[in-house]
C-alpha cells in the first residue's frame, strides 16, 4: 500500500489535513521549514504546488505566489532534487501539484520516475482528465506514485465513476465551481457533493478550494476524509515574506487552529 | 478525413481537452449542443439568415490590380473580411456561437480579446440576441486599442481589464477560463478563435470556413480555375483556418500562414509559436507553444495585439507538422509598410494583423508569373490601428 494509502487507514476515521504550499515561495529552504511547521502541527501530508505561469484554476493569490517562486528562477527540477532534504525531517505523503505543460515538457515517464525516486508519492494534474491519463496511470503504478483524479460539484454519474475508477490514493472533490481561494464553499452543497461521489467508490474523498478558515474546515470535515486548505497558508507567506520568524508562526499556529476543529 | 479531428478532438497529437473537471460537463453539453446544430436544418437556416442580413455576406472577392501591377508577379485578390460588420471575420463565428448559446439556454456571455476585435463582435451579438456580457481584455491592449474599448462599451458590454501575467490576450484567456470555472452553469464562453479545448477547435473552424466556402465560388467564376495560395495571417488562426479548410482537399492549393515576427525571430521578441515553439498545453489544448526549457509559458510580442499570443490553433500545428500548410512570418517593421502600402495602392487601411498577410504577399507575389493566383484574406480593417501606427510611424 502506498504511503498516502497508509495515513489513511491508519487514521482510524479520523479526518486528515492536507495543506497547500508553493514551493519556492519565497525559496526552496524556506519551504522546507514551512512544511516542518506543518507537520509538527499536525499536517498529515503536503500538498506541494509546481509554480506555472498560467495556471488556470488558481486565483490571485496562489498566482502572485507562482510569479515570486518564477522571478526567482523555481522549476521543477529544482524542487524534484529539493524532496530528498524534506524527506530527511518527515515521512508523511508528499504530493505534486502541477499543470500538465510542465510535466509533458518533463517527459511524463521521466517526471514519474524521479519524483519517485525523491520520495514523492502523489500527483495532482488539475488539467489533465481522467480519460487522458492512461500513460501517466501507467507510469505511477510502475513507479509507486499516486495518480489522483478530481470530482467537481458539475461532474455528473458518469464523470464521478470514472474519476473513481483511476484515481489512487484519493479523490480530489472541488467543493465549488470556482477557481482557488475567491470563494467559500457552502457546507450543504459539498455534504451532497461528497456524498455523490462517496456512492460510486471506498476511495478515500479529500475536499478542496473555498476553504480558509478553521471553522469552515470543522463543518466541512464532517462529510470528508480530509481537508485541503491552500490560499489561506500562501496569504500568511506573502504577508509575511520579509519576516521569516513570524511567518513560521503563524504559519504553525494556523495549521494547529485547522486541526483542531477538524 | 485526415483534417477532421477524432471523437477526442486530437488533429494528429495537437488538440485535445486540458482544463479542469469542473468544465468538463459544459463542454460535454457544447459539443452535444453544436453536434445536433450542425444536423438541424433550421439552425443552418437562421446562421445563413444572420450571415447576409447582418453581418453582410457573402464578402467581395476584391481583385488588387494596381497591387498586382505595382508587384509584377502573381494575380492579387483580397477576400474582404473587413468589410463583414463590426469590420472583421470575428462576427462569422460569434454569430454561430450566440445561437448555440441561446440554444442551451445561457444567459450570459463571456470573451477574451486582444486587437478588441473579437470583443466587439461577441457584444455585437450579446446586443442583437439581448444577452448580458462581459469581455475580458489585458491591460495593456486596453490602452493600445481604446477605440474598441469604447465600441464595446457602446454595445452595452462590461469590460474587464486584466492585469495579470504580460496583460495581452494570453492573460485575457486565462482570465476569460478562470471566471468561466466559476458561471459555467449560467454563462457560455465564446472562445474567438480556433483555440481552446475540445470542441472549440472544430465549432470555430466551421463557423469560419464560410471565408473559403465563399473565396472557392468566387474565384471559379472569376477565374474559372483555384488559387495557387492562399495567404492569411495567424495569431489564434481562425481567419486563416477558414479560408484553408475548404480547400484541404484541394491538394494543388497551397496555404501559407503568416506569424508575427515582431522584432525579428532571431529575437526573444515575437509570436510566431509554430516557427520558433514546440508542442505543449496552454489554454485547454496541445499545440505549438512560446515557452522556455522548463515548460513555462514565454511572452509574447507583435505591434498588433491580434496576434501577440504564444499559443496557435491546434489544426494548424497539424497542418504544420504534415506539410498541409507553410508557415512564416514577417516583422512589425514590414507590417506597418504593408499596411501603409495597401492603404495607398488599394484604398483599403488594412488591420495590423492582415497586414501581416499583405507583407508576406509583397515578397510572394513578384515570384510568381503572371498565371499565378493569390488570395489573401484581409481578415480586418484597420481603422482600429490608425492612432497607434500614427504613433509609431516615426519610431520604426
Amino acid at each position: 500500500m502506498s504511503r498516502i494509502g497508509e495515513a489513511f487507514k491508519k487514521s482510524n476515521g479520523k479526518k486528515l489535513l492536507i495543506p497547500f504550499i508553493t514551493a519556492g515561495d519565497p525559496d526552496l529552504d524556506t519551504t522546507i521549514e514551512i512544511i516542518e511547521v506543518m507537520v509538527k502541527n499536525g499536517a498529515d501530508m503536503i500538498e506541494l504546488g509546481i509554480p506555472f505561469s498560467d495556471p488556470l484554476a488558481d486565483g490571485a493569490t496562489i498566482q502572485r505566489s507562482y510569479n515570486r517562486a518564477l522571478k526567482k528562477g523555481i522549476s521543477l527540477r529544482k524542487i524534484i532534487a529539493a524532496i530528498p532534504k524534506i524527506r530527511q525531517k518527515t515521512s508523511v505523503p508528499i504530493i505534486l501539484m502541477s499543470s500538465y505543460n510542465l510535466i509533458y515538457s518533463y517527459g511524463d515517464e521521466a517526471l514519474v520516475r524521479d519524483a519517485s525516486k525523491a520520495g514523492v508519492d502523489g500527483l495532482i494534474i488539475p488539467d489533465l482528465l481522467p480519460e487522458d491519463a492512461d500513460e501517466l496511470i501507467s507510469y505511477g503504478q510502475k513507479y509507486g506514485v499516486d495518480t489522483i483524479f478530481l470530482t467537481a460539484p458539475t461532474s455528473n454519474e458518469e464523470r464521478i465513476k470514472l474519476v473513481a475508477q483511476r484515481s489512487s490514493g484519493f479523490i480530489y472533490h472541488i467543493s465549488l465551481a470556482g477557481i482557488t481561494g475567491t470563494k467559500s464553499a457552502v457546507a450543504a452543497e459539498v455534504k451532497a457533493g461528497i456524498e455523490r461521489v462517496k456512492e460510486f467508490s471506498d476511495t478515500p474523498v479529500a475536499v478542496g478550494f473555498g476553504i480558509s478558515t478553521p471553522e469552515q474546515a470543522g463543518k466541512i470535515s464532517g462529510y470528508a476524509d480530509a481537508i485541503i486548505v491552500g490560499s489561506a497558508n500562501v496569504k500568511i507567506v506573502e504577508e509575511n515574506i520579509n519576516d521569516k520568524e513570524l511567518m513560521l508562526k503563524k504559519v504553525g499556529n494556523f495549521i494547529a487552529k485547522l486541526k483542531k476543529e477538524i | 478525413m485526415a483534417e477532421t479531428p477524432d471523437s477526442r478532438g486530437r488533429f494528429g497529437i495537437f488538440g485535445g481537452r486540458y482544463v479542469i473537471e469542473t468544465l468538463v460537463p459544459a463542454l460535454d453539453q457544447l459539443e452535444r449542443v453544436y453536434n445536433e446544430a450542425c444536423l438541424d436544418e433550421t439552425f443552418h437556416k437562421t446562421l445563413a439568415h444572420y450571415l447576409k442580413e447582418y453581418a453582410g455576406r457573402p464578402t467581395p472577392l476584391h481583385f488588387a490590380e494596381r497591387l498586382t501591377e505595382r508587384l509584377g508577379g502573381a494575380k492579387i485578390y483580397l477576400k474582404r473580411e473587413d468589410l463583414c460588420h463590426t469590420g472583421s471575420h470575428k462576427l462569422n463565428n460569434t454569430l454561430g456561437q450566440i445561437l448555440l448559446a441561446k440554444r442551451m439556454g445561457k444567459k450570459r456571455v463571456i470573451a477574451e480579446t486582444g486587437a478588441g476585435q473579437h470583443g466587439v463582435a461577441t457584444a455585437t451579438v450579446a446586443a442583437l440576441f439581448g444577452l448580458e456580457c462581459e469581455i475580458f481584455m489585458g491591460a495593456e491592449d486596453i490602452e493600445r486599442q481604446s477605440l474598441n474599448v469604447f465600441r464595446m462599451k457602446l454595445l452595452g458590454a462590461k469590460v474587464t481589464p486584466v492585469t495579470t501575467g504580460t496583460k495581452t490576450l494570453k492573460d485575457a484567456t486565462s482570465e476569460a477560463l478562470r471566471d468561466w470555472i466559476s458561471t459555467v452553469n449560467n454563462t457560455h464562453y465564446v472562445i474567438g478563435s480556433v483555440v481552446g479545448p475540445r470542441p472549440y477547435p472544430r465549432m470555430v473552424r466551421d463557423f469560419q470556413s464560410v471565408i473559403g466556402e465563399e473565396t472557392k465560388v468566387d474565384i471559379l467564376t472569376k477565374e474559372g480555375r483555384l488559387p495557387d495560395y492562399l495567404v492569411a495571417c495567424v495569431g489564434g488562426g481562425s481567419n486563416s483556418i477558414g479560408m484553408f479548410h475548404p480547400f484541404f482537399n484541394d491538394k494543388d492549393v497551397k496555404f501559407i500562414g503568416v506569424e508575427a515576427a515582431g522584432y525579428g525571430l532571431d529575437t526573444d521578441k515575437h509570436g510566431a509559436s509554430l516557427n520558433k515553439g514546440r508542442p505543449g498545453v496552454l489554454h485547454g489544448n496541445m499545440s505549438y507553444l512560446l515557452q522556455d526549457k522548463d515548460g513555462q509559458i514565454q511572452e509574447a510580442h507583435s505591434i498588433s495585439a491580434g496576434l501577440d499570443y504564444p499559443g496557435v490553433g491546434p489544426e494548424h500545428s497539424h497542418y504544420k507538422d504534415i506539410g498541409r500548410g507553410e508557415y512564416v512570418a514577417v516583422t512589425d517593421k514590414e507590417a506597418v509598410d504593408a499596411f501603409k502600402l495597401l492603404s495607398e495602392v488599394e484604398g483599403i487601411i488594412p488591420a495590423l494583423e492582415s497586414a501581416h498577410a499583405i507583407a508576406y504577399t509583397l515578397k510572394l507575389a513578384p515570384t510568381l508569373n503572371k498565371d499565378n493566383i493569390i488570395v489573401v484574406c484581409l481578415s480586418g480593417r484597420g481603422d482600429k490601428d490608425v492612432d497607434q501606427v500614427s504613433k509609431i510611424m516615426g519610431e520604426i
